[in-house]
């Protein structure tokens, strides 16, 4: 593992994306930062910026409206950045997957601006934050060394 | 200071501070996670930070003016380097500082600050254009009380007997004679520890610390002057601030309580005491502290501060 690989799975600066959610999921990635969870021992803390960010949680099915606006954040942060999708209705479109704003999942989106952009799926509804931490994990896993 | 011992001074003031930095910043993370009931980030974690930002790339927006926002956090870096080696030189000994040092060391700290608000304008941003006209409003609220409190100290100092030049000279602005001023700097008399109080709060705003991080404030302007940077700039922003939150409580622990000295053991341990006193008095007020508005803030340090600095004026002449 080189120090470049190290430095960037020791240190994850998350920025958080509400494409269209109800709430529910952004609850549950805020409570990771709670006492009982306490995802900064992992080195990971909220950004306010996508430029700053290593991994963008996505929330919420992608509306049509906000589709060209999380394509645009994806562009605009910096190289490598993961995304994580948070929740059914991020993975899939949920239950809103037959709704008039409903213009394909998250993924497809990120896609179609990076066909190699390093996804993670955490599914539920909401997801417990173990859920979150787990796949956080096995998205910096996936990072090649 | 002859030249060729110069530059190696530098290397090692830049490389000690940087260290320092890094570990007030985790004592900082460590304390405030503590604070809230959490186990808090590792030791290793603002280098690693650091080194992250290092391997990622660099973005320019298209609206900025690329020189100047890719230059300004060197600038910011630079100056607190050398605020620092004429710190430490001082603080190693003592009697080889030139007159007027106090000022250049003082000039030199507020340019990161200043670096902060030009990089912010010149990214092109409107929330970092936002930000940067805070934290322009808060360097005109904070230097003034701190200004009159060094003020105080070096008044407070040219009363002492035993000043470095042997004869009872005023003490003028230099840092090593305020160093040597009384064993236990000018802390001994009520009008400096007065001082010491505003100093301290003028330096809570300079380090950006809530409550006066209102010119970062993520939630509310998304990071403020540093929203655009990314990559290398960012990184070198990041080592720039923790190397002021190295070097300010070691400016004021020189100017007010008689610097770090490692003479014998017994001082040593004192000395490292002192700093870590002063680092966790930074870090409970900014977690027991609401970030506070700006207008709140300029009448903080103008009509609170500011008399409470020039009553310690006149207690020190007295």
């Amino acid at each position: 593992m080189t120090l470049k690989t190290w430095a960037l799975k020791k240190s994850i600066w998350l920025y958080h994306a509400n494409v269209g959610a109800c709430n529910n999921c952004d609850i549950e990635v805020v409570d990771c930062l709670t006492p009982r969870h306490d995802i900064e021992r992992f080195g990971m803390m909220l950004v306010g910026s996508p430029r700053h960010a290593d991994a963008i949680v996505v929330t919420g099915i992608c509306t049509r409206q906000a589709k060209p606006r999380l394509q645009e954040l994806y562009r605009q942060a910096a190289k490598p950045c993961l995304v994580l999708c948070i929740g059914a209705c991020a993975c899939t479109g949920g239950i809103f997957r037959d709704c008039y704003h409903f213009d394909g999942p998250v993924d497809e989106a990120i896609r179609e601006v990076d066909p190699e952009a390093i996804i993670a799926y955490v599914p539920g509804c909401p997801p417990k934050p173990e859920a979150i931490i787990a796949g956080a994990v096995k998205a910096l896993q996936a990072i090649p060394d | 200071m002859s030249i060729v011992l110069a530059i190696p001074a530098f290397a090692a003031a830049t490389t000690g501070t940087l260290a320092l930095g890094f570990i007030s910043r985790w004592i900082d993370r460590k304390v405030t996670a503590r604070l809230q009931w959490r186990v808090g980030p590792p030791w290793y974690q603002p280098l690693a930070d650091v080194i992250k930002l290092l391997g990622k790339e660099t973005l320019l927006p298209d609206a900025a003016r690329g020189t100047g926002f890719l230059l300004m956090p060197v600038v910011g870096f630079a100056a607190v380097s050398l605020g620092a080696t004429i710190l430490w030189w001082v603080t190693f000994s003592p009697t080889s500082g030139f007159v007027g040092d106090l000022v250049v060391v003082w000039y030199l700290l507020t340019v990161p600050g200043l670096t902060a608000v030009l990089g912010g304008s010149m990214s092109g941003n409107p929330l970092a254009a936002v930000g940067a006209a805070r934290e322009m409003k808060l360097i005109l609220a904070y230097e003034l009380p701190l200004l009159l409190a060094v003020l105080a100290a070096i008044m407070g100092a040219g009363a002492a007997e035993d000043v470095a030049g042997g004869d009872n000279t005023f003490v003028g602005f230099r840092l090593g004679a305020l160093k040597l001023a009384e064993t236990e700097g000018v802390l001994a008399t009520i009008g400096c520890v007065v001082a010491f109080v505003v100093a301290l709060m003028s330096t809570q705003a300079k380090l950006g610390l809530t409550p006066f991080d209102i010119a970062e404030a993520e939630c509310e302007i998304a990071t403020g002057p540093f929203i655009e940077y990314s990559g290398a700039p960012l990184a070198l922003v990041h080592m720039e601030r923790a190397m002021l939150m190295a070097v300010m409580p070691l400016f004021l622990i020189t100017v007010f309580w008689g610097g770090f000295s490692f003479a014998s053991v017994g001082l040593a341990v004192g000395s490292v005491l002192k700093y870590v006193l002063v680092i966790v008095v930074f870090v409970l007020v900014r977690n027991t502290n609401p970030r506070i508005r700006i207008d709140h803030a300029l009448r903080f340090f103008w009509f609170g501060m500011t008399p409470l600095a020039l009553i310690a004026l006149v207690l020190s002449m007295i």
